[in-house]
């Protein structure tokens, strides 16, 4: 009722905080045993400035394997569909994460269980 | 007597045998699209039916590949090839001398020397044409039996032939090899021991059969030799049925793929009935499994020869789908000719091909740019390595070019990589939106400086009324008709084939010889179609980082044996793979000739700082 009043232009953030009892690592640890070098990954986001779908979408790598280490997997299909499987961030990484094999990991679990 | 119960085995094994291909053929042929149907209808009616018998005689009877492979390799497969076809023409020819010219069973010329006692002592006569017989089919068979030693000895130390690795056998190829290494020694203790009994043997028969005869007592000899023709009979017999499904197959397949390739039938880029025929035709020689790198990086499971093995027996191993750089060395050295690579991507495509990508953020608009001549295309490894775009630029400056950087703020990927990866749909979406990119400018040349994006531009986008180079063909063009003046370094450099631009569209030439106006060009051991691919390849979607570098490591060692000043490649994702093990000063073609051109400015620097990145 009092919304209204108190409404100065500011808005509580959204939460983001990740409940890892409700959030489901079933992907990430198919993808993790497909392919283990997403350990490897420090989400520095090399790979997500030298990417070629990122020059005209928002795609990043750097997010995706972050939603994935952290269960989301929302969305995920669109966004990992975005790639062009060019290889430019797998030449770029510091880590030698196989970005063009987790990408395809991560696609083909997704097919799967048709998220 | 023309019949005894030991003839069943054969007799019963070959049956089987013809009645296993016909139906196996038939069906493969039967589920060939209605226009490969056509090709083969038309084809066996017309002149190709000639150079296809020609090839079959060269490949699969004289084993020309295998010869030029090794000579031993060749010539215990020409023994076994060319001798038992030798073998079974003349004993047909020999047997109509007993049978009068009659029509005969066809386990009769086989076991002649049984059912016929030619007791006539014929000193050996070229004018007498039992005698004849005698010599030669004893010389056909002592000619087979010197190459069973040589497959021994293969056995044994495989590298006396030049092969350093082998496939392992599965059950039926050891039924059916132990099968095939006793049928002629069986065949020579049967001959010999009967014609110690009755006499008219040859020089080898003879021979043998009197020295087993003062060995052995003579009331065990007729025995003795009835047992060798069973089992004579046997191991014919066994070797025919487990032929299908052995190793052995590929003996009648590749006769039958060698036929339907010169009938124009492929298997393109979906597996279908003809990629069947051509997994059989796959005699798991191990000849691919020498040349692929795969083996370096630890993963000899993963060569040509076990990737066939796993498409033939429908096991869907997506490992072994993706484990492949794509490299194409195997294709190059395939003694039956497989297209190896269309097979693994085929193969990748039934996995894949339900991946959708639909591309939709990507702009809408084209970009109008009338009047220029040639499009300057860099890739995303050309960004990658920007030296090498910047190098290009400066030389079409200083070579008055009017030209147009398509892909200046950032490419629309080419395509080839989902191509590789089996994703067709996705990769014509991406070829779409390229295609009317490069159609709007109205250029008349498309110029490239990454071999990847070279090869599906060049034989994918179809671009009428486009030329498509690559950049070292087009600074070669530039320099040839005077537009471009560059001096001679001085340096010693050697040059490594990239995979898409050498074996994959066969440029050798140009890079070559753009190279030497500007370098020493030394020559090494592995170049051209035997050329190693670094290691980089995007061909690939299985290999850890790890053993990338192995083979990568391999490659360097090769390529920077004669010690040059520069590696000079023709690819940014080769460069930037070697430079990556920071032993060697890579350098792209392009940036060499910018370093050249008359009044170059400080470019040299800049390059070799940025190759060390």
């Amino acid at each position: 009722m009092n919304e209204k009043k108190l409404a100065f232009g500011y808005t509580v953030s959204k939460d983001r905080q990740i409940d890892f009892d409700e959030a489901s690592l079933e992907l990430y640890n198919k993808v993790c045993a497909a392919e283990p070098s997403i350990r490897l990954c420090i989400s520095c986001g090399t790979c997500a400035a030298t990417c070629s779908a990122a020059k005209f979408s928002d795609f990043s790598l750097r997010k995706l394997i972050l939603q994935v280490r952290r269960g989301i997997t929302k969305g995920l299909q669109a966004e990992v569909s975005k790639c062009m499987l060019c290889g430019k961030c797998q030449l770029a990484c510091p880590r030698g994460v196989s970005t063009r094999a987790l990408i395809m990991q991560i696609n083909m679990n997704l097919q799967k269980t048709g998220k | 007597m023309t019949f005894d119960l030991f003839v069943i085995p054969f007799f019963g094994g070959l049956i089987f045998l013809l009645v296993v291909l016909f139906i196996k053929y038939s069906r493969w042929i039967a589920l060939i699209d209605r226009s490969g149907r056509r090709k083969i209808g038309y084809g066996l009616f017309s002149l190709q039916i000639f150079p296809a018998t020609w090839e079959v005689f060269l490949e699969s009877l004289l084993h020309r590949r295998m010869w030029k492979q090794n000579k031993l390799l060749g010539y215990m497969h020409m023994s076994f090839a060319f001798g038992w076809l030798l073998l079974i023409l003349l004993g047909n020819l020999e047997s109509r001398i007993y049978s009068g010219g009659h029509l005969n069973p066809p386990y009769y010329p086989i076991f002649l020397k049984f059912f016929v006692h030619d007791k006539r002592v014929l000193p050996f006569e070229l004018n007498t044409l039992p005698g004849f017989f005698r010599f030669i089919m004893d010389f056909v068979l002592l000619y087979i039996l010197s190459g069973l030693v040589l497959a021994f000895f293969k056995r044994i130390h495989s590298r006396w032939f030049g092969m350093k690795n082998t496939s392992r056998h599965n059950r039926f190829d050891q039924w059916a090899i132990t099968c095939l290494w006793l049928i002629f020694p069986l065949r020579l203790l049967a001959e010999s021991l009967t014609a110690s009994i009755y006499g008219g043997g040859g020089f080898l028969t003879n021979s043998v059969g009197d020295t087993l005869a003062m060995i052995l007592p003579a009331a065990v000899t007729p025995g003795m030799a009835y047992v060798a023709w069973w089992a004579y009979s046997s191991a014919l017999g066994i070797f025919f049925i487990t032929l299908p499904w052995s190793r052995y197959m590929h003996i009648p397949t590749e006769v039958v793929m060698i036929y339907l390739k010169h009938f124009g039938v492929k298997s393109g880029k979906h597996l279908n009935s003809f990629s069947e025929i051509e997994m059989r035709a796959c005699p798991k020689c191990g000849v691919c499994i020498d040349v692929c790198q795969m083996k370096d990086a630890g993963a000899v499971g993963s060569t040509p020869a076990y990737f066939v093995r796993s498409l033939r027996m429908k096991e869907g191993n997506s490992l072994l789908n993706n484990n492949c750089m794509l490299c194409g060395r195997c294709k190059e050295v395939c003694p039956v000719q497989i297209d190896l690579l269309d097979l693994r991507i085929a193969s990748r495509n039934l996995e894949n091909q339900s991946i959708d990508k639909p591309f939709s953020y990507l702009p809408a608009d084209v970009p109008d740019s009338k009047g220029i001549n040639v499009l300057y295309f860099a890739g995303c490894m050309g960004h990658l390595t920007p030296s090498v775009k910047k190098a290009m630029v400066s030389i079409m400056d200083a070579a008055n070019v009017k030209y147009k950087f398509l892909d200046q703020d950032g490419s629309v990927c080419c395509g080839r990589p989902l191509m590789m990866a089996g994703m067709f749909e996705a990769a014509r979406s991406l070829m779409e939106k390229n295609r009317q990119a490069i159609h709007a400018s109205g250029a008349r040349i498309l110029v490239t400086s990454c071999p990847i994006c070279y090869k599906i531009f060049n034989e994918e986008y179809k671009l009428f009324g486009v030329e498509v180079l690559h950049h070292s063909q087009y600074l070669l063009r530039l320099v040839e008709a005077g537009s471009l003046w560059i001096n001679h370094s001085g340096l010693s450099v050697v040059y490594h084939d990239p995979c898409e631009l050498g074996r994959g569209s066969e440029v050798y030439k140009e890079p070559r010889k753009l190279l030497k106006r500007v370098a020493k060009l030394i020559p090494i051991e592995q170049e051209r179609e035997n050329a190693l691919c670094c290691g980089g390849s995007i061909g690939d979607l299985a290999l850890n980082q790890d053993q990338r570098n192995i083979i990568r490591d391999a490659a360097l060692d090769v390529l920077l044996e004669p010690k040059p000043d520069f590696l000079v490649t023709a690819c940014p994702l080769c460069k930037k793979t070697f430079s990556s093990a920071g032993t060697a000063k890579v350098i792209d073609i392009a940036e060499l000739v910018a370093q050249q051109l008359e009044k170059a400015d400080n470019l040299i620097e800049e390059t070799v700082e940025e190759s060390i990145l």
